[in-house]
């Protein structure tokens, strides 16, 4: 299952649907089974697929293509959407009391999901904003869990509070609390112990250490490697003692992550932060949009998706289409391509965003190195050349006498001969052009030529 | 979001729905479509994956037509016959344990690689052998102490290095250490790693060299541990591993939970790596040998599958 899939089989889907104006239930069924095993293959919860398949296809059904994407992209911009306006639109920030009061967190989830090694990295990332943070060890079934957040106190600068041989978490909260105020502490960061299952007597620990004292903000910790099973881990974590925000842990292993989905449909609580490395200033912020494409498995198909929506003004494009027709291609439509080209990243980056690529390429050559040989500053050039035309040579070729040349290549700052490859060029795309019906939709839609 | 508050309402439902289990799929009247459906979501809910699990109801689907299996049930009893099959272990499978031998233990962080070792050491002290642990984590802060603490309950040798040492170096020393004291098995734990950090892999890759060539006459037992609770991410930790240091085993822990680390059959039919241990409990002798049996058992029929009349409306 490689990650350019899904797009590469929508495509296949709609192959034969090209330039078509409005998804039937039909295509979109038919799509819809591919985006369901993609999310299934990135472990999102069967149940919430199927529901998340639902109400995709309610909306999908019907809705118009809209300009400058194939059917399959509206179908994976429709899909991105509302998986990112399911798991929050926008990114959420872990709350904390105001001022200088103090903040309890407390850290739970399963055994070697992350927690430790999260409180600590929290403890760093919240001294960056002038907060002093101490860690409490209630950890008390794992060998030398007590050390490990020691160590990693030490490493952040944070303050450490734990009680060796206490068997009784409430205790070492309760003597946590007093140890914070004495140390002038603004964020207590508890480290609860992790289990093999969920188990009451983990639950009923957390809920004690909660009755116990204040907690703020209690923070589920979830491995992204997590399979269909984290449904029911957050799910209960969530009902037994209840849950504020979700830290998703591992994030920077290949895999998907179609936990966070889960998590968040489950307990609709936002995902603060994702853990992206081993070392402890790897605690990133989590963005719903990136997630979202991760779990499709399709990089940046999206982005390009959006850019394209964004930039590709409707009605230039078909008077565009209706010269291109006539035959009539010149140098304003040119620079109005490139524009448009200029305002998606240029060529280069919408070259590595385009799905499928990889096919049309001669063999060994990736589509890093293929993107890296176009030049970006050679483009610069030929539109300083377009630039230096008059009006009336802009509108017709004909029109360029060596003369004319001399004069467009000084004010262009390049060579003559640059001028006269590129005119050359552009009487050959011209040429193309009306030789590829192909690359115009059947109902006239202007498909930019790359 | 309306989508989100059905789905929020609906999973008090779904949740008992998840309980489904094999025999009821199989308790049906007859074998039709439908029942393929709920096979299909039943297997992929215990993560076997979708392209094990599409295997697996093809298979089946051939079965039924060529071998005429009418009945529900027996159409079940066949399925769980076949992945039985796949999954059988066999004696030569553990002989590392009966001769001089080397266990190089990988996997991603989390997954419990330490507390596999510790239990592991503890029950081959109590048949009587003479096992000798390598703290070959040199990364992670503490797990050094977390070794040593095992080592002490089991009564085992333990090699360590300091924090930040070339983990290599501590598998070498530990090798000598293993053949000067004559030990019958040497047990290296090594950092957890992410299957997609080249450099590490690396590393892991390096060891495993040293290992072979210092420590020849040794029987050569490396064990990949994944979390019960893993996803299909584990056939890529599996790949990658193997790719780097040739995993002959698998131990899958954190059984206990409600996981049920389906991921052995989509690793086994695509990999060909037998599972040898499963860790059911946080006690030592929670850490089992992988039994077919038990195994497919656990899987597909849940504790309770016998209290038959509890059926969900819906």
């Amino acid at each position: 299952m490689a990650f350019e899939s899904l797009t590469d089989k929508l495509q296949n889907v709609f192959k034969n649907l090209r330039g078509k104006g409005r998804l039937t239930e039909l295509d979109v069924k038919a799509a819809l089974r591919e985006v369901k095993m993609a999310l299934l293959e990135a472990d999102v919860n069967f149940k919430v697929v199927k529901q998340f398949i639902k109400s995709v296809e309610a909306r999908a059904v019907g809705s118009d293509v809209m300009n400058g994407l194939n059917p399959g992209q509206m179908v994976i911009k429709i899909v991105n959407e509302e998986m990112t306006a399911l798991m929050g639109s926008e990114t959420a920030e872990l709350e904390l009391q105001p001022g200088q009061a103090k903040t309890v967190i407390m850290m739970c989830g399963l055994q070697g999901s992350g927690k430790t090694t999260s409180a600590a990295k929290i403890a760093l990332k919240l001294s960056k904003k002038g907060k002093k943070s101490l860690l409490v060890a209630c950890d008390i079934y794992r060998p030398a869990a007590y050390e490990q957040l020691k160590v990693n106190a030490g490493k952040v600068s944070a303050d450490f509070f734990g009680i060796e041989g206490e068997k009784d978490p409430v205790k070492i909260v309760r003597a946590a609390m007093d140890a914070a105020v004495s140390n002038g502490d603004n964020i207590v960061i508890i480290d609860t112990a992790g289990r093999l299952q969920i188990d009451e007597e983990l639950m009923d620990e957390l809920r004690r250490i909660k009755e116990a004292v204040t907690v703020h903000q209690t923070l589920l910790v979830v491995d992204a490697m997590t399979g269909q099973e984290a449904v029911n881990v957050s799910e209960a974590f969530n009902e037994k003692i209840g849950v504020d925000g979700v830290i998703l842990s591992k994030m920077d292993g290949d895999a998907r992550g179609g936990a966070a989905l889960s998590v968040k449909a489950v307990t609709g609580r936002p995902i603060l932060f994702v853990g992206m490395g081993e070392k402890l200033e790897d605690l990133d912020q989590f963005y719903p949009d990136r997630m979202a494409s991760r779990i499709l498995g399709m990089g940046d198909v999206l982005s390009l998706i959006d850019k394209a929506a964004e930039q590709i003004d409707a009605d230039k494009e078909k008077e565009m289409s209706a010269r291109l027709k006539k035959g009539k291609f010149d140098f304003n439509d040119y620079l109005e391509s490139m524009n448009q080209m200029k305002n998606m990243g240029g060529l280069a980056s919408v070259m590595s965003m385009l799905p499928g690529m990889g096919s049309m390429l001669p063999k060994g050559a990736s589509m890093g190195n293929i993107a890296d040989q176009i030049d970006d500053k050679k483009m610069a050039r030929s539109e300083a050349i377009v630039l230096s035309m008059t009006k009336a040579e802009r509108a017709d070729p004909d029109l360029l006498t060596p003369s004319r040349k001399h004069r467009i290549a000084k004010g262009a700052g390049v060579d003559i001969a640059e001028v006269n490859r590129f005119v050359k060029q552009f009487r050959e795309a011209q040429k193309m052009m009306k030789q590829l019906p192909g690359m115009m939709g059947k109902r006239g839609r202007f498909r930019l030529p790359f | 979001m309306a989508f989100f508050e059905k789905l929020f309402s609906g999973l008090s439902k779904t949740r008992k729905q998840l309980d489904e289990n094999l025999s009821e799929v199989f308790s049906r009247d007859s074998i039709d479509e439908d029942l393929y459906e709920d096979l299909e979501e039943l297997l992929i809910l215990s993560d076997i994956g979708v392209v094990a699990t599409q295997d697996i109801i093809d298979n089946l689907k051939r079965d039924e037509y060529y071998e005429h299996i009418r009945k529900p049930k027996a159409l079940g009893m066949h399925m769980v016959d076949n992945i039985r099959k796949m999954m059988q272990t066999c004696e030569a499978d553990y002989s590392f344990e009966d001769n001089r031998s080397v266990v190089f233990v990988v996997g991603v962080n989390g997954a419990g690689k330490t507390t596999t070792i510790g239990k592991l050491a503890a029950q081959y002290r109590s048949r009587g052998k003479k096992v000798m642990i390598a703290a070959a984590d040199t990364f992670r802060a503490a797990a050094l102490e977390q070794l040593t603490v095992w080592a002490e309950r089991s009564g085992a040798y333990i090699i360590t290095g300091r924090e930040g040492q070339d983990p290599s170096s501590v598998v070498y020393d530990a090798v000598s250490a293993a053949k000067s004291r004559e030990t019958d098995i040497l047990l290296i734990d090594t950092a957890g790693r992410l299957n997609n950090k080249k450099n590490l892999m690396e590393e892991l890759a390096k060891m495993s060299r040293i290992i072979d060539r210092e420590y020849p006459d040794a029987v050569r037992e490396t064990l990949l541990v994944l979390d019960g609770a893993t996803g299909q991410n584990a056939i890529s930790q599996a790949r990658e591993f193997h790719a780097a240091t040739d995993v002959t085993g698998i131990v899958i822990t954190k059984l206990d939970g409600t996981s049920k680390g389906g991921i052995a059959i989509a690793i086994q039919s695509e990999l060909g790596i037998p599972v040898k241990y499963i860790g059911v409990g946080e006690g030592i002798d929670d850490l089992q040998k992988f039994d077919a049996d038990d195994y497919v058992k656990a899987l597909f029929y849940r504790e309770g599958a016998e209290d038959a009349g509890e059926t969900e409306e819906e």
